[in-house]
């Protein structure tokens, strides 16, 4: 088998790559959720982080000022409230006292 | 990286790392420059596409606040412009093809504009204006309030070319009675009960003002996509929420549009200072609109050691909500008096105004220089914070601490 010439090689990869990107005139990538921002481990952590990030990351939560329970049920209620956000009765509860305990004053 | 401390060093690595593991970009010897401020503390800096290095504020949806370093200057570049974005996903993709900004509702002729009859059927307007989220400086309230907790590089200046959106509502024809037009952009919530962000101006004072545009190009380029690519709505002196991104429809609607992102979102105490006894409620509320007067000192930076009796130069900007700024002063003796600092070129009263002035420290010790502007109404800032609970409306006397000596 002859070999492929490597300027050739790249002008074909550059075509494919041109044509997967379509016809956007701009496209830009997602960058990921910044670690910066992991939440605290403690109990309801993981129900938390799965309730909260299909909205939003979680620098969302952790940059707020500390508060107690009643600032994070108002916070949480405005999300199920407010936001629409499908969270059970229960894990609502739950988001609460991890916040309160992990993010309280 | 001399002027670290060695926790301060040991903290910059540990956040660099932190940043590597998370696909970011860093630019290593800058991260330091959040340490100074409690706000902006732990923050990393981050490069998004299209952007240089900014603040991190929130990944998803994104929001990147702009370094002080960049206020030393009236234009701020595309590239380091703040990004607020309010619901994900956000828009990723704009194909020119297909994108249409779409004109509805009480019009007699609705519309299909492609970019290219955005620019060639209205006459080209330009303004340059500044663009301020509501929330800028948010982190600095006392009582701290829920919301972004940003420091105060939620602002930007830029020249803005466009189409009028008084010439596009024209084209299409208002419909008599028709009372406010709604923006929406290509931005749509994950969930469909999640409120669409969509803003909403009075017809009668978008007839009325002609530089309001439906903006295609930035400092001489086209948008980046998180500032609003292909287009976005620019209202001169207002806040930012109006200025819709990636705007894709306008709605022209009989009554006062009042979905979430107009009420309860976004509001102020309808009274004169827009503020009320901090940790109380407002009893009525009006949408937020004009910005207030702010100045900021962009250079030296907070901290720098100079030498008493050796002159530097104090730089920044000052704007207002659309009178233009009249005068800036600066005072180091705590406000006792007050000097005029020399004002850089005018780019119209939207815009940021560049301000400079000399000073020649002259004690040793720690120093402190105030910096307050006043706009073409008389209208200026305040020794002490005005307060409301959506962290709006920031404009107190800003300082800046030196080491003398």
């Amino acid at each position: 088998m002859r070999r492929v010439p490597w300027p050739w090689l790249g002008l074909l990869l550059l075509t494919l790559a041109t044509s997967a990107i379509g016809s956007a005139d701009k496209m830009i990538p997602m960058p990921p959720d910044h670690a910066y921002a992991a939440l605290k481990p403690g109990p309801g952590v993981e129900v938390t982080r799965q309730q909260c990030v299909s909205c939003h990351s979680t620098d969302y939560i952790v940059m707020q000022p500390r508060g107690d329970a009643k600032q994070w049920d108002g916070v949480v209620t405005k999300m199920i409230k407010v936001f629409g956000a499908p969270v059970n009765d229960q894990d609502a509860k739950t988001i609460v006292e991890y916040l309160a305990t992990q993010y309280g004053n | 990286m001399s002027d670290l401390s060695r926790r301060d060093a040991v903290k910059a690595i540990a956040r660099f790392g932190a940043l590597v593991a998370a696909g970011g970009v860093v630019r290593p010897g800058t991260s330091a420059l959040a340490q100074d401020d409690p706000v902006l503390a732990g923050r990393p800096l981050v490069r998004y596409p299209e952007k240089t290095d900014l603040i991190l504020l929130t990944s998803r949806p994104p929001q990147l606040e702009t370094p002080m370093e960049y206020f030393d200057r009236a234009i701020t570049p595309n590239e380091a412009f703040f990004v607020r974005y309010h619901v994900f996903p956000i828009p990723l993709e704009v194909d020119l093809a297909t994108w249409r900004l779409r004109v509805t509702g009480r019009v007699d002729r609705p519309l299909e504009l492609s970019l290219d009859d955005l620019k060639t059927r209205f006459p080209r307007a330009a303004v340059t204006a500044v663009n301020q989220c509501s929330g800028n400086s948010r982190g600095r309230f006392s009582p701290r309030v829920l919301g972004g907790q940003w420091g105060d590089g939620a602002m930007g200046n830029a020249e803005w070319v466009g189409a009028r959106l008084k010439d596009i509502l024209a084209a299409a024809g208002v419909r008599q009675g028709a009372v406010q037009a709604t923006f929406d952009g290509l931005d749509r919530p994950a969930f469909p009960s999640v409120p669409d962000f969509v803003k909403s101006l009075d017809i009668a004072r978008i007839m009325d003002d002609q530089d309001i545009l439906v903006a295609y190009q930035m400092n001489g380029a086209p948008l980046p996509m998180l500032n609003g690519y292909p287009a976005r709505l620019v209202v001169p002196g207002w806040y930012a929420t109006y200025w819709v991104k990636n705007l894709s429809e306008i709605e022209v609607v009989d009554g006062t549009f009042e979905k979430f992102w107009m009420r309860p979102g976004y509001r102020i105490p309808d009274n004169a200072c827009g503020c009320v006894t901090p940790g109380t409620a407002p009893a009525r509320t009006v949408p937020i609109n004009r910005m207030t007067v702010r100045s900021f000192i962009a250079s030296p930076r907070p901290g720098t050691r100079v030498a008493a009796g050796r002159p530097i130069t104090l730089k920044g900007i000052a704007f207002d909500g659309g009178y233009g700024i009249q005068e800036v002063q600066i005072s180091t003796d705590g406000g006792a008096v007050w000097r005029r600092a020399d004002l850089g070129a005018d780019l119209g009263r939207y815009s940021f105004r560049e301000w400079s002035t000399a000073w020649t420290p002259r004690q040793p010790g720690p120093a402190r220089v105030l910096v307050r502007a006043f706009n073409r109404i008389g209208e200026s800032q305040g020794r002490e914070a005005l307060w409301n609970p959506a962290g709006y409306l920031r404009n107190v006397i800003e300082h800046l601490d030196l080491q003398v000596g």
